[in-house]
Parts: C-alpha cells; sequence; structure tokens
C-alpha cells in the first residue's frame, strides 16, 4: 500500500508539472488584466485560438518555439480587440469577454481545420530527474522550460506589482480610476496594455496546450482550461504567486482520478475525477468569508462594484 | 443557412441536371438510380478515430460511378443535424442519408424518416426497431471486439511482461466488450496477460487521455490500447514513453512508427458499398446490418515495428478463426468480483453479449 500511496503521490506530483502551464499562463495573464480594472472572460478563446496558431506554426515552419511566439501574437491580437472595445463608451467587459471566447475559439476552430491530423514538431523538456533512478519519478520532472518561464513570470509580477513605478500604475488604475485620473495616467491606455498583455499570456497558455501536453489540435482540446483559469485568479485573489500555486494545486487534484484507478482503487472515478472541481470550491468557500479576500479584490473591477 | 449558399448549390444542381440531360441521347438508358448519399460526422473527418474511419470508407466510394457523395463534419447531436440532413435531401437530392453518431437516431432520424419516406436512413448504432421504427430507417454496426480480440493476441505475444493498459471513454457495453476481448485475446496467447483500464469519462478529454496513459505506464502497462473518440493523445503519448500501442476505429500507425502493433479498424466500406449497391439497383437495403471478421466488415491495421513475428502468426491464425466464427466467449469464465458471468460459449452475436456489464477476472478496473 505504500508504494500505492507513493504511485498516487508521484502521478501527482507529475501531474501538477504536466498539467498545470496552461492554467499558470492564462491566470497570470488575467491577473494582470484584472489588476488593471478590467476582466476578460474571453481568455478561453485567446488559449484555444493560440493552441491552433502555435501548432500550425510549428507544422508550416517546423520551429515550435516560433509557435509559442505566434501563439502570444494571437493572443495579443484578441486581447488587444478586447481591450480595445471595452474602451468604448458603455460597454461591459463581461459580455465583452463572452463574445470574445466564442470568436476566438470560432476562429481557431474554423482555421484549424487542416492541422487536426498532420503531425507539428513538439516542445522539448527537460529531463531533471533522471538521477533518481525511478523511471516514474524521472518522468514526473520531464519538466517543460515554460514552465519556469511561467513561475519566473510570477515572481516578477510580483515584484513588479510592489517595486516598479509600472506596476503601481496597473494598481492604482484597478483600484481607483479617479485617482489615476487625478494623476494624469489614461485608465483607457493601461487598461488597454494590460488586457493586450494578458491575452499574449494567455495565448503561451494555449501553445503549451498543443505543443507539449497533451500535444495535439482539435477542437476538444481546451475542455475549459481558460474559465477555470479565470476562475483560479479569483481563488488566487490576483496575487501572481498564489495563481502558481492554484495552478499547481489544480493540476495534481486532476492527477488523482487516473492515478487513483491505476494503483487499484477503480470505483468511483466519476467522483474522483471532478476532484479538483469539488477541491476548488470547498477552499473558495472557506477563503471567501474572510476580510482579507476582499481586500485584495481590485476596486474598479465591475463584478465588486 | 445563408441565401448565398442555397443559391450556389440549386445553381450546381441545375447545372448537374441539364448536363445529364443532354448525355442522355447519347448515352445508355439506365435502369439503375443514381446513389447520392449524404453523411453527417460528429466530428472533424481527420480524427485519427471514430470519424475519420467512415470518412475514409466512403472516400473509396467515391470512385465508383453512380455514386455522389455529400459530407458535413462538426455537426452537433442536436437539431442541428436535422437541418444538415435536409438540405442534403432538398438541396444535393440525396437519397441515401448515414448518420454516424449515436445520439443522431432518436429524435432527428426518425423524424426524418417518417418526413421524407423514400429517403433511406440508416444509422451507426443497432437501435433501429422493427417495430416501432419507420421501414426506410434502420442501423449497421460491426462489432468492432473482435478485432480488439486480435489486438490482445499480437498484444499478448508483443507485451514483455504481459501486462496490457486500456484507456477507455465510458463503461457502456461496446467499450466493455472491447476491454474484455483484448483480454481474452491476449490469454488465448499468454494465460497470464492482465489489462487494467482507466476509465476517463468522457469520450474526448485529451489532457486527462494523456494522464490516464501516462499512469498506466508509471503503472508498468507496457502496451497501451484505448477505446476514446480520437486515439491520437493516447497513441502519442504512449509512443512517447517508450512503450507498444495498439489502435481503435482507424490506422494509428504513422503516429507511432517505433511501437505500433495493429489496431481495431471498422471497415464501413463494405456496409456502404451494400447499401449503394441495393439503391441502384431499386431494391431496399437491409434495415438492420450488423456483423465482423465473417462478414468481412472489419480490419486489423497493416502490423507495425512493434508486432513479434510469434505475434503477426498468432494474430493472423485469430482473425481467419474468427472470418469462420469461432466464439470469442467461452465458458466458464468469471468477472473480475468472482460471479460466473459466462457459462458457456457464446456466439459472437449472441443478444446477451449485447447487455455487458462486467470485466472479465483479469481486467483490473471497475465500472462504477
Amino acid at each position: 500500500m505504500d508504494n500505492a500511496v507513493l504511485t498516487v503521490l508521484i502521478a501527482m506530483l507529475g501531474g501538477a508539472i504536466r498539467v498545470s502551464t496552461p492554467f499558470m499562463f492564462v491566470a497570470l495573464g488575467e491577473t494582470l488584466t484584472e489588476k488593471s480594472g478590467r476582466i476578460n472572460l474571453g481568455l478561453e478563446g485567446n488559449l484555444v485560438l493560440g493552441a491552433m496558431v502555435a501548432y500550425a506554426t510549428s507544422y508550416l515552419t517546423g520551429s515550435p518555439w516560433l509557435g509559442v511566439l505566434a501563439a502570444g501574437m494571437s493572443g495579443l491580437f484578441l486581447g488587444a480587440l478586447h481591450g480595445y472595445i471595452c474602451k468604448l463608451p458603455k460597454v461591459n467587459d463581461i459580455a465583452v469577454g463572452i463574445a470574445m471566447m466564442s470568436f476566438g475559439t470560432g476562429l481557431a476552430f474554423f482555421f484549424g481545420k487542416p492541422f487536426i491530423q498532420p503531425q507539428a514538431p513538439k516542445l522539448d523538456s527537460i529531463p531533471l530527474g533522471d538521477w533518481t533512478g525511478n523511471p516514474a519519478l524521472a518522468q514526473a520532472l520531464q519538466v517543460n522550460p515554460l514552465f519556469f518561464v511561467g513561475i519566473f513570470l510570477a515572481v516578477a509580477m510580483s515584484w513588479a506589482f510592489r517595486n516598479t513605478k509600472w506596476g503601481l500604475i496597473v494598481r492604482m488604475t484597478g483600484d481607483s480610476a479617479a485617482s489615476a485620473k487625478a494623476m494624469g495616467v489614461s485608465v483607457d491606455l493601461v487598461r488597454f496594455l494590460a488586457t493586450a498583455a494578458g491575452g499574449f499570456l494567455a495565448g503561451i497558455g494555449g501553445a503549451f496546450l498543443s505543443l507539449y501536453y497533451p500535444g495535439i489540435w482539435n477542437q476538444g482540446l481546451s475542455s475549459g482550461q481558460g474559465l477555470m483559469a479565470v476562475a483560479l485568479v479569483i481563488f488566487a485573489r490576483w496575487d501572481p504567486i498564489r495563481a502558481i500555486f492554484a495552478a499547481l494545486f489544480f493540476g495534481a487534484a486532476g492527477a488523482i482520478g487516473p492515478a487513483l484507478q491505476a494503483v487499484g482503487i477503480t470505483s468511483g472515478y466519476y467522483f474522483f475525477n471532478a476532484a479538483p472541481y469539488i477541491l476548488t470550491l470547498v477552499i473558495m468557500i472557506i477563503s471567501a468569508g474572510s476580510k482579507a479576500s476582499a481586500r485584495d479584490a481590485p476596486g474598479e473591477l465591475s463584478i465588486t462594484k | 443557412m445563408t441565401f448565398s449558399s442555397i443559391s450556389r448549390r440549386s445553381l450546381l444542381r441545375v447545372g448537374a441536371a441539364g448536363l445529364a440531360a443532354t448525355a442522355l441521347p447519347f448515352g445508355f438508358a439506365r435502369a439503375q438510380t443514381n446513389v447520392v448519399l449524404g453523411i453527417v460526422y460528429v466530428g472533424p473527418k481527420d480524427d485519427f478515430g471514430w470519424n475519420q474511419a467512415h470518412a475514409v470508407s466512403v472516400a473509396s466510394l467515391k470512385a465508383v460511378s453512380g455514386i455522389t457523395v455529400v459530407e458535413e463534419e462538426n455537426v452537433p447531436e442536436t437539431d442541428a443535424v436535422s437541418k444538415s440532413m435536409e438540405s442534403m435531401i432538398n438541396l444535393d437530392g440525396a437519397n441515401l442519408i448515414l448518420a454516424t453518431s449515436f445520439g443522431y437516431y432518436s429524435p432527428f432520424v426518425v423524424e426524418l424518416a417518417k418526413k421524407y419516406p423514400d429517403v433511406t436512413f440508416r444509422h451507426a448504432a443497432p437501435l433501429w426497431n422493427k417495430d416501432a421504427d419507420p421501414q426506410n430507417a434502420g442501423s449497421y454496426f460491426p462489432y468492432l471486439n473482435q478485432a480488439h480480440y486480435v489486438n490482445g493476441v499480437a498484444a499478448g505475444l508483443s507485451s514483455p511482461t504481459g501486462k496490457i493498459g486500456f484507456v477507455a471513454a465510458k463503461p457502456i457495453p461496446s467499450v466493455l466488450s472491447n476491454i474484455n476481448s483484448v483480454l481474452l485475446g491476449a490469454r488465448s496467447v499468454n494465460p497470464n496477460a492482465t489489462v487494467q483500464v482507466i476509465f476517463t469519462g468522457e469520450w474526448s478529454l485529451p489532457v486527462r487521455e494523456a494522464e490516464a496513459t501516462n499512469a498506466l505506464v508509471d503503472a508498468g502497462c507496457d502496451v497501451i490500447t484505448c477505446h476514446v473518440d480520437s486515439p491520437k493523445v493516447v497513441i502519442e503519448t504512449a509512443e512517447g514513453r517508450g512503450v507498444k500501442t495498439c489502435g481503435h476505429n482507424a490506422s494509428q500507425a504513422p503516429l507511432a512508427p517505433k511501437g505500433f502493433i495493429t489496431g481495431a479498424e471498422y471497415k464501413w466500406e463494405t456496409i456502404y458499398k451494400t447499401y449503394a449497391d441495393a439503391i441502384a439497383a431499386g431494391q431496399t437495403p437491409p434495415n438492420f446490418l450488423v456483423g465482423g471478421y465473417n462478414n468481412d466488415m472489419l480490419r486489423n491495421t497493416p502490423y507495425g515495428a512493434g508486432a513479434t513475428p510469434e505475434a503477426i502468426k498468432a494474430a493472423d491464425a485469430a482473425i481467419e478463426a474468427l472470418k469462420g466464427g469461432a466464439p470469442i466467449y467461452k465458458g466458464m469464465l468469471k468477472d473480475n468480483a468472482g460471479n460466473v458471468v459466462v457459462d458457456k460459449d457464446y456466439d459472437n452475436y449472441d443478444p446477451y453479449l449485447d447487455g455487458m456489464n462486467w470485466l472479465l477476472e483479469g481486467v483490473q478496473g471497475s465500472i462504477t
């Protein structure tokens, strides 16, 4: 049984590393956007379009990293579009976000048709666990460079929000548009840039899905990761570092279902497959009641206003 | 439906009719009816899976003179499928409609069959009821578990450990029968072989399918096979982990150049050719068409690099036996809870097997 526990734990570790990266990028992008006082619910669209563009670019050029860049650019385009539309008077950013989600996925499905069948070159991973001599552990520690990029970005963002002029400006527009205006900051411009940059990150999350894990492109690829990641931002209370932990936690919980079946705990798999959602709900309920969570929310967000 | 697409299609039809009219005096008077075959897919037709298997078969009919093929992909199992089928009938003149997804049947195919009694409707799951449903509707369904049995035979002799991993979508009878048949095939050549199954709970969930494949490989399985809509993720992930694979639905051989053994494939063209021939001759195609190796409705993918010479020999022998109608489920067999579930030899099409709700002893897994 100890062996089984170990197997499940290794699977959860592997799952956390393998599955978390798209959540990380989308959640970081959304954190940046929401910190500036705007919600972009359409990042699922950026994710799916990014996945398609990355796969297509990698297939056509033979360079997966060019695919990652192209995915980011496609996300930047969708984010900028969202940012521009929301700048117009009397526009509701939540409604636009939902429209952008359909637009992004629709665009991806339309142009992605010829790329379902071909095999595109994938991103390589860094084998960090070969020294362990345990094949399962070695596999779990096959880490994609984007995973580290995500963690680095989170640390950098967290630092920048506290210590740089740009970070403070983003936070100020998010907390009080009036103060920002009084300071002579263009609220619309800051939000536009934050939404576009957030879209860029979400697009890169999509590239991870199609070019690394699971490493295919088809219409069923995302299964709602982009939507979950937006929820993770609230769960992580708009903190980039906490967003990383939320993504890791979500990835690890997602590995529970298959891993338990692999060690012989075979009944109740529908329940275990729902583990990530159940655990997220429980933690949300526990944390939402606190005063701290209300304090962390940017004051200008249309859900908190 | 936009105006422009209607007019374009109508124009094409008028053009085609005009051509046919001018051709008639010079050609021979044809007693045969031209077949316009309309086929609807639930997903993309190049998904390396269920839809591709249909599309490949239909593509082979396009070359046959007198058969026109009209296709539509990504049609959800909603009112949308009724619209697609009606547009094929009214705009393209389809006289044979093939609805290839389980959820298309009721109410969509049934209702349209009543509305268009001159059109032949056939649906790819054994759902047609001869007492309740229209006579111009019908069902066809090959028993893929026979080809999975062959997979099992080949896997049993290609696997060093005899541990086979199976990524399954949902615990419905056809999936369970594929799992059990892999086990019986493997046990026919290696009595110690086991099958470990992980259910993902959905027909298409790429991330969880990849996780399940990794979990099975981590648990020591060295051959991976599956029953999900698009096996691409499972086969590629397993190949990446350096284990062998058996395919499902369509040929996945190009996805696994190192480890592919063989795969269970539908041979839909046998069925579609039967239908087209009957309609061309002015007859009613069979309403209920099921089959397997004995009537040429299945095939196994050509052996890949993962198949050992003994495996190829044994699998070929198994195919010959199945063509002769050799039964797969031979008593006595217990399920993995210890109950006797197969007490005698069952014919491969015995209705008892259609209600399968057990996994045999030797399968590690549970249907709840």
